[in-house]
């Protein structure tokens, strides 16, 4: 009834071409926007903020960046927790070495040591695929995870052997370290992750987008109607790895504070994989399902039992969630295989016909 | 469905006490000091992690049952699941934070390193018991971390005494070759810089087997070196599944297991796990095992016979139980003594910041408590958060640890240069370090 197109016209190849034709999905995305940027910072708790928000904007990126390679190009990668570490300790290095430039603009340009990593490992897909291109990913996992931990020039040769993020500020508010404020540091990265999705979002849907799209339904057609293919593959892996190295920092500056190499482990690969399945291969807006159920589901089933009271141990909680996640990621999987992505197009659908479906 | 009535009424009558119980509880928690254990069940690490958790949340129930708390104010005793995962550790802080947590204690190198510089802004100490970061025993640049007793460069020293005293003299150890097992992570990898220059010192030669986190499990190649290049003694530096795999493949290689030594978080199970043939293999510690202890006695009256806790009562007094012990018994007198200092009941962080930073816990009070003979006397000041505790050598003789021979003094002139050189780089790396300002408390 309220979600209907009808009486909006078109009238010229811009309009039509826009990314949100209709008024309503442009007010929707206006109120989500004036939500996260002013509701959440005014009335969210300090834990909301960071316990929730910031690792769920961090996750959503680096799914976003997942999704661009494995969803919009059909390479399965498992290197991300390896890209977002590129990220990471490319942008530590960057600003203990030139503490005097913004850490944003750090934070920015360490994905582009992300992409060069990317590009380099993604060239065997220009040979290889699916599940074989998977084990050629999974080596640049494994390289990496080992450089990070036996090089020490990385961490600046830290007894710890970990990150150990400095304090930084933006127009004298200090954005990273330990006394930069929550509300601060969620609005930093909510600003990025924006910036990029509406990045993300106008690649997808142009003709880089489409010749990824191309590529992934089947590569010989696409090379014949004129999509150099190792072109199209080497963007988007560098493109995804920037993405996933942008995420990594913002994840290491902006919300750990600190972090030990393993943090970049095979585990998070398989982490953002499972967000990406779930969300949706293929879709920008799935990446941040996705991440909401991967990451959120096990903080809202705790906050539940602790709403309630039940004194239940936290192990068994802990247990509880795991067979949960499980049980409600194989539920899905099974009401709608393509993802929650899949799932919000087809409410959307049903909501423009009603209340009158043919 | 039809429910009979009084099924119904039964139903509502229940829901009601329930939100009772739910709304009394937040009143009641004003009156208590808030202590979140932070604690992992479950994941790969949970082998150890159930002992402490176990014994942690015992001793400190056990003073809620017993005395009603500390000093008439009961402890408000919460476990938060980290199953070893920073990310997860890091919810349950911001989860806990706002409670006003009177400590924090991460049972975690990777969970530690992110709470380090938090701690002074939170005004939440952080007890990191002999893990995290060594250089926050230096007081005055950490003076909200603390760190007892021992670090894992003290750790390091006294393995190397032990071998000298074994070899006869450290002098003797020239031309001998010293293998070191690790995790390859920052924890295993801390003391290399220590045995690099040890090794220089004395004219031994310092053979490295670094064992990633993922590959705990499958040492055989490590092993296969070790067995190449015979080293005439092993230490080894590990957690988890590393150590009872280790201790497996060194009795597969028939390596002598007198000659290794882990630093002290080798458990039963882990010595265990060679089977007889492991008899012999060596670990540091600090405290006691057993449940002798009028306090461990306690703990069985109050506790696990009352069925107030998890805990499974065979644990009750085996190493890392224990070890959880002294965690809490760490806690417990650090509010005791901040509750002194500040003339308050309920105590803030900050009182326990200072109650941790004027700990004595001397033989007299450890008999008092209950503990005569557990652990040796530890006295923290503001300059040093650690102690440096002497520990002994424990022997595994098949079915128990075993002491065997008195305590080992850390080398504190090797120790302490490299403490005082790795604050002083932490401080100058974290740019804007706060400058201690805290005042500091005479011992009372």
């Amino acid at each position: 009834m309220f979600y209907r197109e009808a009486g909006q016209f078109k009238t010229s190849y811009v309009d039509d071409q826009a990314i949100f034709p209709i008024r309503q999905d442009r007010i929707g995305l206006a109120v989500i926007l004036a939500i996260a940027f002013i509701g959440v910072p005014l009335f969210g708790s300090e834990f909301f903020i960071s316990a929730i928000m910031v690792p769920l904007l961090v996750f959503s990126l680096a799914a976003i960046g997942l999704n661009i390679l494995t969803g919009y190009t059909g390479l399965l990668s498992l290197g991300t927790g390896g890209f977002m570490g590129v990220g990471a300790f490319a942008c530590y290095k960057l600003t203990t070495i030139f503490p005097d430039v913004n850490i944003i603009v750090w934070i920015l340009v360490s994905g582009f040591f992300a992409s060069g990593i990317g590009i380099l490992f993604g060239l065997p897909s220009l040979r290889i695929k699916g599940f074989y291109l998977a084990v050629a990913t999974l080596s640049a996992q494994f390289f990496l995870d080992w450089a990070f931990v036996r090089i020490p020039w990385l961490v600046n040769d830290n007894t710890s052997g970990a990150i150990e993020v400095p304090m930084r500020t933006l127009f004298g508010i200090p954005v990273t370290g330990p006394t930069a404020q929550p509300e601060v540091r969620y609005l930093v990265v909510l600003s990025v992750v924006a910036f990029l999705t509406l990045i993300a979002s106008n690649l997808v849907h142009g003709r880089i987008g489409r010749s990824w799209m191309a590529v992934r339904d089947m590569d010989l057609a696409a090379e014949l109607i004129g999509i150099r293919l190792y072109r199209a593959k080497l963007l988007a892996f560098a493109v995804s790895s920037y993405y996933c190295g942008v995420a990594g920092a913002l994840m290491v500056f902006l919300w750990y504070g600190s972090a030990e190499p393993a943090v970049f482990g095979i585990d998070q690969s398989f982490f953002i994989l499972f967000m990406v399945i779930i969300g949706g291969l293929g879709s920008l807006v799935g990446s941040f399902f996705g991440a909401a159920l991967i990451y959120g589901m096990p903080i809202i089933i705790k906050s539940f039992v602790s709403l309630f009271g039940l004194q239940i141990a936290p192990a068994t909680v802990e247990h509880v969630t795991f067979m949960t996640v499980g049980g409600l990621i194989v539920l899905f999987l099974i009401i709608e295989p393509a993802g929650l992505a899949r799932l919000w197009q087809i409410g959307k659908q049903k909501l423009r016909v009603w209340p009158f479906p043919y | 469905m039809n429910f009979p009535v009084n099924f119904k009424t039964s139903m509502i009558a229940g829901a009601l006490v329930a939100a009772t119980v739910a709304t009394a509880l937040p009143a009641a928690a004003q009156e208590s000091i808030y202590v979140p254990l932070f604690t992992y069940r479950t994941g790969p690490f949970s082998g150890s992690g159930i002992y402490i958790a176990e014994g942690m949340h015992d001793y400190l129930e056990m003073l809620n049952q017993r005395d009603g708390g500390i000093g008439g104010v009961k402890l408000a005793i919460e476990e938060c699941e980290t199953g070893y995962d920073t990310k997860k550790g890091l919810e349950c802080y911001e989860a806990t934070k706002n409670k006003k947590p009177v400590v924090i204690n991460p049972w975690s190198t990777g969970i530690t390193l992110p709470l380090i510089p938090r701690a002074a802004v939170d005004k939440v100490p952080v007890l990191s018991m002999a893990y995290g970061l060594s250089a926050s025993a230096i007081g005055d640049t950490f003076p909200w971390i603390f760190n007892p007793p021992a670090t894992y460069w003290d750790g390091a020293s006294m393995i190397l005494s032990y071998i000298g005293s074994k070899a006869g003299g450290l002098d003797k150890l020239k031309g001998k070759t010293l293998g070191f097992i690790y995790l390859d992570a920052g924890f295993g990898k801390e003391p290399i810089p220590l045995f690099e220059q040890l090794a220089k010192d004395y004219g031994f030669t310092l053979k490295l087997y670094p064992v990633a986190a993922t590959e705990m499990q499958n040492q055989s190649s490590q092993w296969l070196n070790v067995r190449r290049d015979k080293p005439d003694f092993m230490m080894m530096y590990g957690w988890g599944a590393l150590q009872p795999t280790a201790v497996k493949e060194a009795v597969k290689i028939n390596y002598p297991m007198d000659k290794f030594i882990s630093i002290w978080w080798a458990s039963e199970d882990d010595a265990a796990a060679g089977g007889p043939a492991s008899k012999g293999f060596k670990s540091l510690n600090w405290h006691a095992t057993g449940d002798s202890f009028p306090a461990v006695q306690d703990i069985k009256k109050y506790v696990t016979d009352k069925g107030l806790t998890q805990t499974d009562k065979g644990h009750v007094g085996k190493l890392l139980y224990n070890r959880g012990i002294y965690n809490s018994m760490l806690i417990a007198e650090g509010i005791r003594n901040a509750q002194k200092l500040s003339g308050k009941k309920v105590i803030t962080g900050e009182d326990m910041r200072r109650g941790l930073e004027t700990l004595n816990v001397s033989e007299a009070r450890l008999k008092e408590i209950g503990l005569g003979g557990f652990a040796g006397p530890l006295k923290l000041s503001c300059a040093d958060h650690n102690g440096h505790l002497a520990t002994f050598m424990q022997e595994w003789d098949g079915s128990k640890w075993a002491k065997i021979g008195g305590d080992i003094k850390p080398m504190s002139d090797k120790v302490s240069p490299l403490l005082s050189a790795a604050a002083k780089e932490y401080v100058d790396k974290a740019t804007g370090w706060p400058k201690r300002t805290e005042a500091c408390d005479k011992a009372s």
